[in-house]
């Protein structure tokens, strides 16, 4: 039924033709206008965090210092997310005129693109890119430079901090913040990191303004967004749709018409049940409150045929492996919620140890140090709660 | 001069000797030798003027850094959720067989080892992997057959 579809944009995959004009026109503008347009258009980090982007623009280009540096993030790792591969490969000429223009906003003259080692095979095509995008920013005037930095194999680099510690020649852990990036981030220096998508889009903030995005989405979740479908689903891929659709009406179009439950966010992410498919929102709004979930566009769907343990199973293995070990309760509680999920379906604990899990979880939300271990519970307590029976028998 | 001795002077001649060229000459070594030996760290850390602890320590932090030596080509099949839940068990099973290896293993002549992995992005187009660079998606026992035959065609063309 075609009236189940929800509608299809196209800002962030239309053509870049028009590049060198729209980074001219730009960058004949005065910064504070620029930051101001990116300001009132909403648009907020498209990694999954949220952070409003013009904001992170503007605090960075208020730190001082001599040396600044744009950092973009394609260390995509999240379980169920392919879009930023795409992205970059499609419209390469859109992130990196995001990160040029970013560059003369804050006053830095060195980007980076975090590519992580699994698109190694990327390479080529996007350094001739670079090559192309290096002599278009010449003929402007303008130095700016962008260099890859390859990842080798570590979800946890995704975490801007542990980026940097990567860059830095480091293992991959997170730091502890504050500091933030905008006053202390590569090498020390003031940062600004974005999202590949984040960075696409403000390509067509410059080129067409801040209305046109403000009139796509709801309230506090503004613009397209580009999601990442998988799993039980009979038309996977990469779709651009607007913010604050209902999880039923994405499974309406997306599911296989047997959907049981969707993973929104990968593993870091949350699981609704079908019977919450109605109440739920993707968006910002209301973050962690259940109703209104954000999402750096994973979206994984499940149909009955699918155990929750066996998902369950997964990210938890995903999670002691991806762990970086420096902090106790995401080392330790990553392994023992693996360990309690599998005695409890042996049976060698009763149903409720289920309970001391949850708690754990809920513990490592509060005390881990970076997102990766608070983040655990998101997808323990929603899959555990919801399908309880599943667990157990 | 060693051999590794000679490349890591290269890799640090291309990528510089601060801490920020460290990952960059590690890829390298591991570009080239397949793994970064405990001479080859010894020897970053002199160059780079940092304790051969801190090489060591970055070196085993990276799941594609490897510290043993492996074969030629290094499979690594995606074991997340979306390639479990798209048959990335019978990937690996066909694998095993025609390799006649195990998971972790490498091949006699050395030419193949293989491994499982984290996510690798192709979650809609599981079950995936990775041979060395080169994705491969979509996989099935048959393809997987191909894609081993081919390789080997390429290094043994006798055959």
């Amino acid at each position: 039924m075609a009236s189940k579809k929800l509608k299809r944009l196209d800002l962030v995959f239309k053509d870049e033709q028009d590049i060198e004009e729209i980074l001219k026109k730009t960058f004949s503008r005065p910064n504070s206008d620029v930051i101001n347009d990116l300001i009132s258009s909403g648009l907020k980090g498209r990694g999954g965090a949220g952070f409003p982007t013009g904001l992170k623009w503007k605090l960075t280009s208020d730190s001082k210092g001599d040396e600044k540096y744009v950092i973009c993030n394609a260390d995509e790792g999240e379980p169920g997310t392919f879009k930023d591969r795409e992205i970059l490969s499609r419209v390469s000429y859109k992130v990196l005129a995001g990160m040029a223009v970013c560059g003369r906003v804050i006053g830095s003259k060195k980007g980076f693109i975090y590519l992580r080692g699994e698109y190694n095979f990327l390479l080529p095509e996007l350094n001739k890119k670079i090559e192309k995008f290096h002599e278009m920013l010449e003929k402007l005037g303008c130095g700016f430079r962008v260099e890859i930095f390859l990842g080798s194999g570590a979800y946890i680099c995704g975490e801007e901090s542990a980026l940097f510690e990567s860059m830095e020649g480091k293992r991959g852990e997170p730091r502890n913040k504050p500091p933030f990036p905008t006053i202390s981030g590569y090498r020390g220096k003031p940062t600004v990191i974005n999202n590949v998508e984040t960075l696409a889009h403000t390509y067509s903030i410059f080129k067409y303004g801040p209305e046109k995005f403000q009139d796509l989405g709801v309230q506090d979740s503004r613009g397209s967004k580009v999601f990442s479908v998988s799993g039980d689903t009979p038309t996977p891929g990469i779709y651009e749709l607007e913010f604050g659709m209902t999880l039923q009406k994405f499974v309406d179009d997306f599911g296989d018409g047997d959907t049981k439950a969707v993973q929104v966010g990968g593993a870091a992410g949350f699981c609704v049940p079908r019977k919450k498919f109605d109440k739920t929102a993707i968006g910002y709004q209301g973050k962690l409150t259940g109703t209104s979930l954000p999402t750096g566009g994973s979206m994984m769907i499940f149909n009955s045929s699918r155990s929750m343990y066996n998902v369950l199973h997964n990210y938890l293995d995903f999670f002691v492996e991806e762990s970086c070990g420096q902090c106790t309760p995401c080392r330790v509680g990553t392994q023992q919620l693996l360990l309690g999920i599998e005695a409890v379906k042996k049976g060698e604990k009763s149903s409720a140890y289920l309970e001391k899990l949850l708690e754990l979880a809920e513990t490592m939300r509060v005390t881990a140090k970076c997102g990766l271990g608070q983040s655990v519970a998101n997808s323990f307590s929603s899959i555990v709660e919801n399908f309880k029976e599943e667990m157990i028998y | 001069m060693s051999e590794v001795k000679q490349l890591v002077k290269e890799l640090t001649g291309d990528y510089g000797r601060t801490e920020e060229s460290l990952l960059p000459i590690l890829q390298g070594i591991v570009s080239r030798e397949r793994y970064i030996s405990e001479e080859a760290m010894v020897e970053v850390a002199r160059e780079l003027d940092i304790s051969a602890a801190q090489v060591y320590g970055t070196a085993t932090f990276y799941s594609f850094l490897e510290t043993e030596t492996t074969g030629k080509y290094v499979i690594r099949v995606c074991k997340t959720i979306s390639c479990m839940m798209h048959g990335k068990n019978d990937i690996i099973r066909e694998l095993e067989n025609v390799l006649r290896i195990k998971m972790g293993g490498t091949t006699h002549d050395g030419l193949f080892s293989l491994r499982e992995t984290n996510c690798l992005g192709q979650c809609h187009k599981g079950p995936a992997m990775l041979v060395n660079d080169t994705p491969y998606t979509e996989l099935t026992p048959e393809k997987v057959r191909k894609i081993l035959c081919d390789i080997r065609s390429i290094e043994f063309p006798a055959n």
